[in-house]
């Protein structure tokens, strides 16, 4: 996993409640079967005027001038600063393939949906969780002046605007040793697998219905 | 000590380690598999050498991307059929069980999972898929995950988490007449919001969740991520019992019998303290309908489209014009003056045998309305499909006009080619009215399955009370 220390990145404000995933990446590109190539369709629906499928050049799209990222002022963006309840729906992660390919590191909100905040440490995209009034000002002052950049700091727990002003947030610590490292969640588990051995051998006696496996009873 | 909620005792029986700082080693008992999520899990397998830790607790199914026209020719669209393609490959390589298209026993992988008995009480299911919260209602700890965590519990058996908070909601008293399980859901997201649950785990309790058949239980525990809660869970009780008996992969002789009593014990204690306590009168819930792109802009269906303007949706305004534009809806709009195109019956809320037997009992010998240019039903299993044309349901829907199809997830999501046009609007027993979940500019409402008949009969939404 891409790891995730500091970060000094143009932001762009998209304030909406409730962004689901299927916005984010809708569901024609999810029939890929790589893990890659996602950001280009990234919010498609709003970024194009056309419809959007998988295999399209991406020369031929047209894009929505009034959509916040197609913005000449926004290009490079690493840092989107968005509404409450952020990527909710669906459990599909390639929302957070597709904004990670699209070039963010980090989204900034007054809350985001379990089950993309989960996903999105897995691809070392950092979910900063500040007070609404807070984000709301960090979007007011991202639309009004031009080059607005933030800085992230993971192992400080912060978030400086322009002005200086510093922002702690929370992060769990488990969640930030792993990604300030890299780590990969895999590897560190199987180095518990006594563990889940023990777990096994104490449920089997305990619970045996639990393993009357799938395979030796299919007809 | 306080007592123990149902999270509490299945989520205790699951901990294989926990960290200091209060991260989880959680067991994962059942794996659910579908070709969308599984692929780069699989592939992340391969690249780093590794074997399923234990592919006995996998079962895997394709239900996104398969065709509910005839499948004798295969699957046209060339993506959607490598992705099938892949997943049959994969689990022939790692030998995962998988129902394959042309399967009797396929269809959507959280109709199957219960309809086999591969979802039994107090386990732990997960699948990379939101709606696995629909196994919640066997009193498992169902939950949908990402697919770097499906890697995970191929790998390891395991998941990484934290515990989430407890919440109950209890619907008191009983449902009306023609209220059905998917009218106390959308009335519960319509109350604490698509975000209400957050960080929750929702035990659905009280006398109207009581009365449920195990198959409206599922309907309610399925939407329990739309109103953000990853698991919904309901308590065992002699219904779950009756439902499991004689399921292919439930446990038999003195094994059921063990495993029966254990189940028993699968209910929150009297003494059991909840974070958040949501009560509902269920007599006060009619049938729902949803007007906007959330599952939470929902009204009844004697209600009307909200005006963004009234001075109650002051913090709501900007999202709720943003609806009505995209729904092209004007406020005020009786919900019973809204046309429809299309009418979609199925989905992993809405798609078992008693879903098609209540949308069937609707019609009555009556026709699709002229105006509605397609009325679907697609059943949510090969078993579900026979079930019903052993009880004639496919020649009643379709001497009404409705179209009888083969069994998966088809226009919930139109993966496949069943999807609304630009502008469409239609009636479907779905979980998700997002923009665009139904096809580019298609525009969803969401209703049980009898009102999802019933709209296809008169053209418009009616109360199916009076109908």
């Amino acid at each position: 996993m891409q790891s995730f220390t500091t970060l000094k990145g143009l932001a762009v404000p998209l304030m909406r409640a409730n962004v689901d995933t299927d916005a984010i990446i809708p569901k024609q590109f999810l029939k890929s079967i790589k893990r890659s190539g996602f950001g280009v369709n990234l919010f498609d629906e709003w970024r194009y005027k056309d419809a959007g499928f998988p295999g399209q050049d991406p020369a031929t799209r047209q894009p929505n001038p009034d959509f916040v990222l197609n913005e000449p002022r926004y290009q490079g963006a690493q840092v989107l600063i968005a509404g409450e309840n952020f990527g909710c729906g669906s459990s599909r992660e390639h929302a957070v393939w597709a904004l990670d390919d699209y070039g963010f590191r980090s989204v900034i909100a007054p809350g985001f949906a379990d089950i993309f905040h989960n996903n999105s440490f897995k691809s070392g995209l950092l979910p900063i969780v500040l007070d609404k009034p807070i984000v709301e000002k960090l979007a007011t002052e991202c639309a009004e002046r031009e080059g607005y950049q933030l800085d992230i700091d993971l192992e400080a727990q912060t978030v400086t605007t322009p002005d200086g002003e510093v922002h702690p947030f929370e992060v769990d610590s488990f969640r930030k040793y792993c990604l300030l490292n890299g780590f990969d969640d895999i590897e560190l588990t199987l180095q518990q697998r006594f563990r889940i051995e023990a777990y096994e051998e104490r449920r089997r006696t305990s619970a045996p219905w639990l393993f009357d496996s799938i395979d030796s009873r299919s007809p | 000590m306080t007592g123990k909620t149902l999270y509490d005792k299945v989520w205790d029986a699951h901990v294989v380690h926990q960290q200091e700082e209060g991260t989880v080693l959680l067991y994962i008992d059942r794996h659910l598999v579908h070709e969308v999520t599984s692929p780069q899990a699989f592939e992340g397998l391969q690249l780093a050498g590794r074997k399923p830790w234990r592919t006995s607790s996998m079962l895997a199914v394709a239900d996104h991307n398969v065709p509910t026209t005839d499948r004798a020719g295969g699957i046209t669209d060339p993506v959607s059929r490598l992705q099938v393609e892949t997943l049959d490959a994969n689990c022939e390589a790692y030998g995962v069980v998988e129902f394959k298209m042309n399967d009797l026993r396929q269809g959507i992988v959280h109709v199957i999972g219960p309809e086999q008995g591969a979802t039994l009480p107090g386990m732990t299911v997960v699948c990379g898929d939101s709606h696995t919260s629909t196994h919640g209602a066997f009193g498992a700890l169902a939950f949908g995950i990402g697919t770097s965590e499906v890697e995970h519990v191929m790998a390891t058996q395991t998941l990484l988490q934290k515990k989430s908070r407890n919440m109950l909601v209890s619907v008191d008293g009983q449902v009306g007449p023609g209220v059905t399980a998917k009218d106390i859901v959308l009335a519960i997201i319509g109350r604490i919001g698509t975000a209400g649950g957050n960080g929750c785990t929702i035990e659905f309790a009280g006398e109207a969740i009581r009365a449920l058949s195990m198959e409206g239980r599922m309907s309610v525990c399925n939407m329990s991520i739309e109103a953000g809660a990853r698991a919904g869970m309901i308590a065992v009780d002699d219904t779950t019992i009756e439902y499991l008996k004689g399921r292919p992969f439930a446990p038999t002789g003195d094994m059921w019998d063990a495993a029966e009593s254990a189940w028993r014990e699968l209910q929150s204690d009297a003494d059991a303290q909840f974070d958040e306590v949501v009560r509902l009168d269920a007599a006060d819930i009619e049938p729902q309908v949803s007007w906007g792109t959330s599952p939470e802009m929902v009204t009844s269906v004697n209600g009307h489209v909200p005006d963004p303007s009234a001075d109650d949706y002051a913090s709501k305004r900007e999202g709720y014009q943003r609806a009505l534009d995209y729904m092209d809806l004007a406020p005020d709009t009786p919900m019973i003056d809204i046309m429809l195109d299309r009418v979609f019956i199925g989905s992993c809320t809405n798609s078992r045998i008693e879903d098609l037997r209540a949308a069937a009992a609707v019609i009555r010998e009556r026709k699709v309305a002229d105006t509605i240019k397609q009325a679907m039903v697609v059943p949510g299993s090969g078993l579900v499909k026979r079930q019903a044309e052993e009880e004639g349901l496919d020649k009643l829907f379709m001497a009404a006009g409705f179209e009888w199809r083969e069994p998966g997830c088809s226009m919930c999501l139109a993966m496949n080619a069943d999807r609304l046009q630009p502008g469409e609007r239609c009636a479907s027993t779905s979980n998700r009215n997002f923009e665009g979940r139904q096809g580019q500019g298609g525009r969803t409402h969401l209703v049980s399955p009898a009102m999802a008949a019933a709209a296809a009969i008169a053209g418009h939404f009616v109360d199916v009370r009076h109908f």
